[in-house]
């Protein structure tokens, strides 16, 4: 490790295989513990769905994760680096490599969507001209299904979900690799949150992405996650497909999933599969 | 490896000229030569992909636009820079990033137009919530069960008890000034007894209670504005309304009379602190010891000096308070209009209570308490 320099190396992606480690993580706040020696690893290419009740630390973990949370106890690898050995602040690289999509888009509220696609350009790359900086921003926007001209638009004049799009094509911005989402589909109607998986699992498809994915949605388990965490009694208290899942005799993991609501979504998502057959996604 | 995105124009045997891009073709190392490729002329029949070591959608995107704007034909391209081109390829431009900008003698002219219209709606809005204040009390005084003295008490403490300590050092520090600076200035007359003068009447007529109606403008009427502005965006207001309960008697109300009740006691406090500051001058400076000082204030001060400041001090906490609650009302939209209308609240609140502190300097002046 000691012959490796800090940086990584900017010219080349990730070919690792873990591009998320965490192990041991633990996580206080005052007296209230949220993590407990929790482990997780995320494959590369994949996109893992994690679940858990409100409160259990699924937006802790992912802060750990980016670097916003100091952890108490644990190590992060992100991409092969060590984010908790890492000096607060220091840049080691991975910064670039990665996009979040918080909760509420967090879009900055004084930019318009366009301008707000190229600040994180412009923090890292600032010898883009500005020509090539514009038309970045515009066709990462279309990328993100938005329309054309909701480039110049402020985020106050968008709907939710036009925001959440706006938000995530500023995640893009950078072509990471890592891709940080925060329930994405929360306070969507049905079919945009149905039309924001599919631009999921899409872009992870075209892009190579890896996403972590926090979620309340059954449907976007069923229909776009690969692998599912599930964080219950301050631990990842098991990780795999959502029949694996199953078959642990978990309370919690079987009141979740075969819960009415998860009932309802397994039964659409054993309909859609047999009526699309021939789908899409090469991948 | 190249480590740099590099270009290249090779030509073979049979005259056939291709464009050949090498190394990694990433956003991190796109920004180097993006001009160069820009200008480069239509010399080439294809685009060879093939030494690639590294591409993402920038560079699928830069690729597309030179075949496109050539006119030619990429070839050698990978799986994934393939897929990258198909993914960004109907990306076109025509839309600016910027919002759109009028021209210059567009937007004076509106720029003026906006401003006129947006005093008259503002004089409008200040009537109605006026109106709304007066609905408010007269129900108040018809129900007084809907009155909510907790509020009003808790609302008191925040205005009054807890901006003690900051008004009293303001104060006792404005004492101090008023009663050095003056001693210098009244020494040239060999009048330096005058102090006790200058000291006990500026502060009980104006001082005390004009500073403290900018302290509290900035500490309370600021805090109200910032409040109920929150609260409106988080649609407490609206949920108030739901419910049934005016959100006028329940916040606005309760807020104007803490500010109205409070300001004469602070303002007396602030003059009695500030008498202090000057005896302690006095006593160090000018050889006056401090309980003379004080006894002399007694002689020298007109009682209705203090009536002047105390029938200011409710005046101004009114105007303070009905500021922070009008600006607060107003907020509506995004996070930015609570610190825009804060602000307002602050300076308007400021500038009425100057103004009106003038008016009232004439108009007891003209009563004869002069």
């Amino acid at each position: 490790m000691a012959e490796e320099e800090m940086q990584l190396d900017r010219y080349e992606r990730y070919h690792g295989d873990r591009p998320i480690v965490v192990e041991g993580l633990v996580n206080r706040f005052g007296s209230s513990v949220v993590h407990d020696d929790l482990s997780l690893t995320v494959n590369r290419g994949e996109i893992l769905g994690v679940v858990g009740g409100s409160g259990t630390g699924k937006s802790v973990l992912m802060r750990s994760i980016i670097g916003l949370q100091v952890p108490d106890e644990g190590q992060i690898e992100v991409l092969g680096r060590s984010i908790t050995d890492a000096d607060l602040d220091k840049d080691i690289g991975v910064r670039c490599r990665w996009g979040v999509l918080f909760q509420g888009g967090a879009l900055f509220s004084t930019l318009t969507v366009g301008e707000n696609v190229e600040v994180p350009l412009k923090q890292f790359y600032p010898e883009i001209d500005d020509g090539l900086l514009h038309e970045i921003a515009r066709y990462k926007v279309i990328l993100s299904g938005l329309p054309e001209e909701a480039v110049n638009k402020y985020p106050a004049e968008l709907s939710g979900g036009m925001r959440k799009r706006a938000g995530l094509a500023r995640a893009l911005a950078l072509d990471p690799e890592l891709l940080f989402l925060d329930e994405p589909t929360a306070g969507l109607d049905p079919i945009g949150a149905a039309k924001f998986d599919q631009l999921t699992q899409e872009l992870k498809e075209t892009l190579g992405l890896t996403v972590f994915l926090i979620t309340h949605d059954l449907d976007t388990l069923y229909e776009i996650c690969d692998r599912v965490a599930v964080l219950a009694d301050r631990q990842v208290i098991a990780v795999g497909t959502i029949p694996e899942l199953l078959e642990t005799d978990h309370p919690w993991i079987d009141e979740y999933f075969n819960g009415p609501r998860g009932r309802a979504a397994q039964a659409s998502q054993q309909g859609s599969n047999s009526v699309d057959k021939g789908g899409p996604a090469e991948a | 490896m190249s480590s740099e995105a590099q270009f290249e124009i090779e030509e073979d045997g049979e005259g056939a000229v291709r464009l050949v891009l090498s190394g990694p073709y990433l956003v991190s190392t796109i920004g180097e030569i993006d001009t160069q490729l820009r200008e480069l002329d239509s010399g080439f029949d294809s685009i060879d992909l093939s030494g690639l070591t590294e591409i993402d959608t920038v560079g699928a995107y830069i690729a597309n636009g030179l075949a496109r704007e050539h006119g030619v034909e990429i070839t050698g391209a990978s799986e994934r820079a393939a897929r990258l081109m198909k993914a960004v390829g109907n990306a076109s431009d025509g839309v600016d990033v910027h919002p759109p900008r009028a021209w210059v003698w567009q937007r004076v002219p509106q720029g003026v137009g906006i401003l006129v219209s947006d005093f008259f709606s503002a004089m409008l809005g200040v009537v109605a919530f006026l109106g709304q204040i007066v609905m408010a009390v007269g129900s108040l005084i018809r129900h007084p069960s809907r009155f909510r003295g907790k509020a009003l008490v808790r609302q008191m403490e925040l205005v009054g008890v807890s901006s003690l300590p900051i008004i009293g050092l303001m104060s006792f520090l404005i004492g101090i000034v008023v009663a050095q600076q003056g001693a210098v200035q009244l020494a040239q007359f060999g009048a330096e007894t005058l102090t006790i003068n200058l000291v006990g009447r500026i502060t009980l007529r104006e001082l005390g209670v004009l500073m403290t109606a900018i302290m509290v403008a900035g500490r309370s009427g600021s805090a109200f504005a910032a409040q109920i502005g929150t609260m409106k965006l988080t649609e407490e207001v609206d949920a108030m309304r739901t419910i049934g309960i005016s959100p006028i008697e329940a916040l606005v109300i309760p807020r104007i009379l803490a500010a109205f009740f409070m300001m004469p006691l602070l303002g007396f406090y602030s003059a009695v602190v500030a008498i202090i500051g000057g005896a302690v001058v006095g006593d160090l400076l000018l050889g006056i010891p401090f309980w003379t000082f004080l006894e002399r204030i007694k002689e020298v001060v007109p009682t209705y000096d203090l009536y002047v400041g105390l029938i200011k001090a409710p005046v101004f906490g009114l105007i303070v308070a009905l500021a922070g609650c009008y600006h607060g009302m107003q907020v509506q939209g995004d996070s930015e209009q609570v610190g825009l209308r804060t602000t307002q609240a602050v300076v308007s609140a400021i500038f009425a209570v100057i103004v009106l502190d003038a008016f009232f300097a004439v108009f007891f002046t003209e009563l004869g308490w002069g």
